[in-house]
């Protein structure tokens, strides 16, 4: 074990990918002399060459639409659209092209590929630069949409996405980056589709996604003072849904709290509150609880930046009225 | 060009094997017999076999809404692709794909598409995976005019000559975007012209000379074997033809009687017929593969006929890869 950042984490599992597999390469804007915007990819061009790390012009359409096309003839690319709110100029490839070709072709087709992109606020990039997007990708059958949380999350995560022969969307956090976390030396895989407790608890659960789960596990301490213990249910992959860990653990809490940072309108919460109430609904001693960012574009001036997302105490807030009964 | 008599009967059987499965669905599609929507080739064979003639077979391409012709050309089985536009599960799909999303990795058919201009990235990945895997293959990509107005037409070429790509361009020029000519959709005539724009040569072509066709895709094709990178090749016909089946009156509610018939005339298969019988191939020689391939389109309706739909529960499988 070894305390890595998020950042290290999703290099290294890029790198084992690509030492263990010479049919992956690395394409997007600024992924090879730059070494991504993020540093995901620093160094890659040195040890892999232009051959396998490929800076391509400004041309998301370009990006996703010939990483569709190298995954269908042999390849396993890993292309890379820098903000999440640019793959918006990608979806015709996305959607109609790399979603739906294994179906289409009658299952003759694969397309292995990773649409890696950041997501969320913090940064202050404001309106075209911090959306969180993952509900329009993760509508489209066809698609796999992950959303890691810690690095040990976006190491094993990463590592599944390149091996899964199905085009994944993969969305790091722009400010998770530089989080710290826990993560073994020897190798390991997290297979798609799973979640996990990220704290257990009795008295409600909290489903949150990427930057939300430390948002709420801090939450989860300020509760655990006041005597109310909180369980966190991180779904790491958002299609395919984990939602039996989800009602495993409302059947044993029977408050559900979901948060994420995405406005609430048409949100992933919204589809996890139906599926709960479709699977779970008798388990349920109060009404679910979205805590999701507010119906706006994100604003630039910080004090409003903070303002139209949440943060601890509406998560907080948000579980105390479910456990007191209030309205 | 030197072109050897099988290889010249070939591009005319080929041909022949486009317009007639073209002009069957014409009838089955009235009848009813085929569900969903069917853009014609018919007029355009000439591209579609010049083009393919010069491709080996473990080359690849990508193709279109208007996409028979090219699944034909490459070897494409006229049963299976009548049994998979009839919606049966013994279609190259397995009936989940229909006439606009034919494939056939096999074949080397990427795919048809329904997006215009679709196709144009995919080539462009297509090539440059074969470029990675160092296999000698190139891709031949084709795409109406409609499409080279397309965002990601540019985006594609532009990267395509970056790396140069092994991938060759094919623009069938058959001046509509469905109802839009081409003189009110772009201020270019020649659409070759673009080709300079993003550093890769620019050609011009008779889309209705099979051999013309052959010869500008051989070289192309050559160059981007060699590793010199991506060609754009125009080439230009015409549909006879609605933009689909259903389109009023042929096309000619937007486009005139005389000008449709002024195209006929220039019938790419009746000229390389000509062509032939000048070159002192015998008439009845002619005839006998018209038979030929006549039978073979009858024997595929047949067989998409006498298939069977798929199972319901095939709707919900192959969403997503094991």
């Amino acid at each position: 074990m070894a305390l890595k950042t998020y950042r290290d984490a999703l290099r290294e599992a890029l790198r084992e990918e690509m030492l263990k597999d010479e049919r992956v390469f690395v394409m997007g804007e600024d992924v090879g002399v730059y070494g991504g915007i993020f540093g995901v990819t620093a160094g890659f061009l040195e040890e892999f060459g232009e051959a396998r790390v490929k800076d391509t012009p400004i041309s998301e359409a370009a990006i996703a639409g010939i990483a569709t096309g190298a995954a269908m003839t042999g390849m396993r690319p890993v292309a890379e659209i820098m903000f999440i709110d640019f793959t918006t100029i990608a979806m015709d490839q996305l959607v109609n092209q790399a979603a739906k070709w294994h179906y289409m072709s009658g299952g003759r087709i694969k397309v292995p590929m990773v649409l890696r992109t950041a997501t969320g606020t913090g940064r202050r990039t404001a309106a075209q630069h911090s959306q969180s997007l993952e509900a329009w990708h993760a509508h489209v059958p066809g698609l796999k949409v992950v959303m890691p949380s810690t690095p040990y999350d976006a190491k094993g995560l990463l590592k599944s996405a390149v091996r899964d022969n199905n085009p994944v969307v993969f969305i790091e956090h722009k400010m998770l980056y530089n989080e710290k976390g826990e993560v073994p030396e020897e190798e390991y895989l997290i297979p798609l589709g799973k979640a996990d407790i990220k704290r257990e608890g009795d008295d409600c659960t909290v489903v949150a996604t990427s930057l939300m789960v430390k948002r709420a596990l801090e939450a989860a301490d300020i509760l655990a003072g006041e005597g109310i213990s909180i369980e966190i249910v991180d779904p790491r992959t958002i299609r395919p849904l984990d939602i039996e860990t989800i009602c495993t653990s409302v059947s044993k809490t029977h408050r559900l709290v979901i948060v994420h940072e995405a406005n609430g309108f048409c949100g992933v919460g919204a589809e996890i509150a139906a599926q709960v109430v479709e699977k779970a609904f008798f388990e349920l001693d109060a009404p679910i609880a979205r805590v999701a960012g507010l119906e706006t574009p994100i604003p630039f001036s910080p004090i409003l930046e903070d303002a139209v997302v949440p943060n601890v105490n509406a998560i907080a807030a948000a579980v105390r009225r479910l456990v007191r009964g209030e309205q | 060009m030197d072109i050897k008599l099988e290889e010249s009967l070939e591009m005319y059987r080929l041909m022949l094997r486009i317009r007639y499965f073209e002009e069957k669905i014409v009838e089955v599609y009235a009848q009813g017999l085929m569900p969903g929507l069917a853009h014609l080739y018919i007029g355009e064979e000439a591209v579609a076999v010049g083009v393919c003639a010069a491709l080996r077979p473990e080359d690849l391409i990508t193709s279109t809404h208007r996409g028979h012709g090219h699944c034909i050309a490459k070897g494409g089985d006229v049963k299976r692709m009548m049994a998979e536009m009839f919606g049966k599960s013994t279609g190259y799909c397995y009936g989940k794909g229909g006439s606009m999303h034919i494939s056939d990795i096999e074949l080397g058919i990427v795919g048809a598409n329904g997006v215009v201009g679709g196709g144009i990235p995919l080539a462009t990945g297509a090539a440059l995976s074969a470029q990675l895997r160092n296999s000698g293959q190139v891709v031949a990509c084709f795409f109406g005019d409609g499409a080279s107005n397309q965002g990601v037409f540019h985006e594609s070429l532009n990267l395509a000559t970056v790396w140069r790509l092994p991938v060759v361009y094919i623009c069938e020029n058959n001046g509509y975007g469905i109802s839009v000519s081409q003189e009110r959709h772009q201020a270019i005539k020649d659409i070759a012209v673009r080709a300079g724009a993003y550093g890769m040569p620019g050609v011009v072509v008779d889309g209705n000379d099979v051999e013309a066709v052959y010869e500008a895709t051989r070289e192309a094709v050559a160059r981007a074997r060699r590793g010199e990178g991506p060609t754009l090749l125009e080439c230009k016909t015409y549909r006879w033809r609605g933009h689909h089946e259903g389109d009023p009156n042929r096309g000619s509610r937007y486009r005139s009687r005389e000008e449709i018939a002024a195209w006929e005339e220039r019938c790419p298969i009746k000229n390389y017929e000509t062509k032939l019988l000048a070159r002192g191939v015998s008439p009845d020689r002619l005839e006998e593969i018209q038979k030929q391939v006549k039978k073979e389109i009858e024997d595929a309706v047949e067989y998409a006929n006498n298939s069977p739909f798929p199972a319901v529960e095939e709707a919900v499988s192959q969403v997503y890869a094991d």
